[in-house]
């Protein structure tokens, strides 16, 4: 079986405080996963600020050199990729940030980061075959060059908006999608919207998408894998369901019981447990391993 | 029991003159609404749905282009303080800020002096409505603090010293330091990690319940709600369309667009598929005829298109503005049903 992404045992440490005071952040310890060629799935990485999501997506999308490891796309190392190599990657891996209003030029009609995609990745040189190419990406995320074309940016809704970043993302015909917080921006009625469509980009095109949140509710609703995330290792991994019903490490059940639950709305249950908030952050400094367990999930054990 | 605040078709438009061009935008469209004392009242609604410029008229921070151009929003905090904000005096204002009504902000980082320690934003705050100072102010903020969970330590850290729950844990120790009877919090949560928000928001729910204040707390996201409110109302281009007990809003929400916003929640352990509602909400520049709401509404007939529905009382408590309330079912709950 043929690999798509393989992430293989990345850290990165960030040096800061110069030579008087030299402090290093272990940003990310140790990561290893892939993501199969064959079948497109969303893979989501959980964690709070400071849990090193962002730091991976960076390095995976080649915007950060890990410190050591190895990151392999269709197995070709990114370390020694030359500069076409490179192109073909970056058309191939494309990212789709936070906020939508900060991706796009507000003094530009979104239409022309749509063009400059087109032109760069698919080398596209005549106004007709562009168009077609944007209309058919917007058409995916259920939107049409006509309604978008000579529009700002600020005369689209947010959740709008986020659907041009993302048909803006597919216009290389890209295997892998980098989310990156991508509905945390997006009102709630519009939220669903967005996940739906990444839903869709799977099933329906055969993208695979590594979805980056906090959000528990909404990963259990679109991921098929999952690898949770605490100060820059990972506690648990495994099957995105068999994981959320009955997580196992102390932070990812830290996780589960932060959730807030409609379930019982109106009563007003707001009490976390200390003694699992203590365990979690009593385990944060050490290090441990991860032990495979029968039903297909990994946790770090100590 | 008496209200705290009673808000009488209150009308708040953004008035703009440019070169001549007359420009109107109905932010706050004839609003009616109570909240009563030692209750939790929450407001959802979208970005640009005008729940941001209703607050601003509830905080008194009515600043042109916004004006209140009908209508009335009247505090009663007891003993013959009662303040009707749309018409009061300066002075007035500056007499129940803080010590009556207070106000909780989103960015904790944008609402803390970065150049001054954490003790002397408390003095900034505190110390005139207070009455104190020195070493006896210094007590009553310590004894605050403790209250949140925070070492006294904190005074003479400066903000960017303290996490961001911590420093949303100092926001809400400045607004309620003097022990209001009004709370408003606009979005206090929303900027927080899961496990923190859950933290910040049992924290203000024990703060209220122990301080017996009301609360209006403002989030889009209706999961908040369901754990920390008593009642709550949903904004929808500038006009309360539903208000009920936060129960029943989940339950048996007689509004489609609260069925919509409840329905759209995804939950673990539930992989049923979430409709998401298409669209984009309207300008209140040039609202839609009739129900607002109808170019979205899944249950829109042609009386929707011409005439507005009255907020009308179906229940204890429960109002909603719809012409077809009686069709309006839960999205989930009865898929749910069938299965079960």
């Amino acid at each position: 079986m043929s690999m798509l992404l393989e992430v293989r045992d990345v850290s990165k440490v960030f040096h800061t405080g110069g030579l008087l005071a030299p402090q290093a952040v272990h940003a990310v310890s140790h990561v290893d996963f892939a993501i199969s060629a064959d079948k497109p799935e969303i893979f989501t990485i959980i964690g709070e600020s400071g849990s090193g999501k962002t730091t991976l997506a960076r390095m995976i999308l080649g915007l950060e050199q890990p410190s050591s490891g190895t990151i392999a796309f269709d197995g070709k190392s990114l370390a020694q990729a030359s500069g076409g190599e490179r192109l073909k990657f970056m058309a191939a891996v494309q990212p789709v940030f936070q906020n939508p209003f900060e991706a796009f030029n507000p003094l530009k009609k979104v239409d022309r980061y749509l063009e400059s995609t087109a032109r760069r990745f698919l080398g596209l040189k005549h106004k007709a075959a562009m168009a077609t190419a944007m209309d058919e990406a917007l058409q995916k995320v259920g939107l049409s060059l006509a309604e978008v074309q000579g529009r700002f940016s600020h005369e689209l809704s947010g959740g709008q908006l986020q659907r041009v970043a993302i048909a803006r993302a597919l216009i290389p015909n890209p295997r892998l999608l980098i989310a990156d917080e991508p509905v945390s921006m997006v009102d709630a009625s519009l939220r669903m919207a967005i996940v739906n469509l990444l839903r869709s980009l799977r099933d329906d095109f055969g993208v695979s998408v590594i979805y980056i949140t906090h959000d528990l509710a909404t990963a259990y609703y679109i991921s098929d894998r999952l690898i949770i995330m605490q100060k820059g290792k990972v506690v648990e991994t495994g099957p995105a369901r068999v994981v959320l019903d009955a997580p196992e490490h102390a932070y990812s059940r830290l996780l589960r019981s932060a959730v807030l639950d409609t379930a019982d709305a109106g009563d007003g249950n707001l009490r976390t447990d200390p003694e699992l908030a203590a365990l979690a952050a009593r385990v944060a400094s050490q290090t441990g391993r991860l032990e495979a367990r029968a039903d297909g999930r990994s946790v770090r054990v100590y | 029991m008496a209200n705290v605040l009673e808000v009488r078709n209150l009308k708040a438009y953004y008035l703009m003159n440019y070169f001549g061009v007359q420009r109107e935008v109905r932010a706050v469209d004839d609003i009616t609404m109570s909240i009563g004392r030692n209750e939790v009242y929450g407001i959802a609604g979208e970005s640009s749905s005008g729940k941001t410029s209703f607050i601003k008229v509830l905080a008194a921070a009515i600043r042109p282009p916004l004006r209140v151009v009908g209508g009335s929003a009247t505090y009663d905090f007891g003993g013959g303080i009662e303040v009707d904000v749309t018409a009061a005096r300066d002075e007035d204002i500056e007499a129940i800020r803080w010590r009556h009504l207070s106000y909780i902000m989103q960015g904790s980082m944008s609402v803390l002096n970065p150049l001054r320690r954490v003790g002397k934003i408390f003095e900034d705050f505190a110390s005139r409505p207070l009455g104190l100072s020195g070493p006896a102010f210094r007590q009553v903020v310590v004894d605050h603090l403790g209250r949140l969970k925070l070492p006294p330590s904190v005074l003479n850290a400066y903000p960017h010293e303290l996490s961001g729950g911590m420093r949303q844990r100092v926001t809400i120790g400045l607004a309620t330091v003097c022990k209001p009877q009004f709370i408003i919090a606009d979005e206090p949560t929303t900027a927080l990690d899961v496990v923190v928000q859950k933290d910040v928001l049992s924290l203000i729910k024990s703060l209220q319940v122990e301080m017996g204040s009301s609360i209006v707390f403002v989030t889009h996201d209706m999961s908040v709600h369901a754990n920390i409110a008593d009642r709550i109302g949903i904004i929808y281009a500038g006009r309360l369309v539903e208000e009920g007990p936060t129960r029943q809003m989940f339950t048996a929400p007689r509004h489609p667009y609260t069925a919509h916003l409840v329905a759209s929640l995804p939950r673990i352990g539930d992989m049923a598929r979430r409709p998401a509602l298409e669209g984009r909400p309207p300008s209140l520049a040039a609202p839609p005829q009739g129900c607002r709401f109808h170019p979205r509404c899944p249950l829109a007939v042609e009386k929707c298109k011409t005439e507005v529905p009255p907020l009308a009382t179906i229940g204890p408590g429960h109002r909603t503005a719809c012409w077809r309330a009686d069709d309006v079912r839960p999205l989930v709950g009865a898929e749910a049903a069938v299965h079960a």
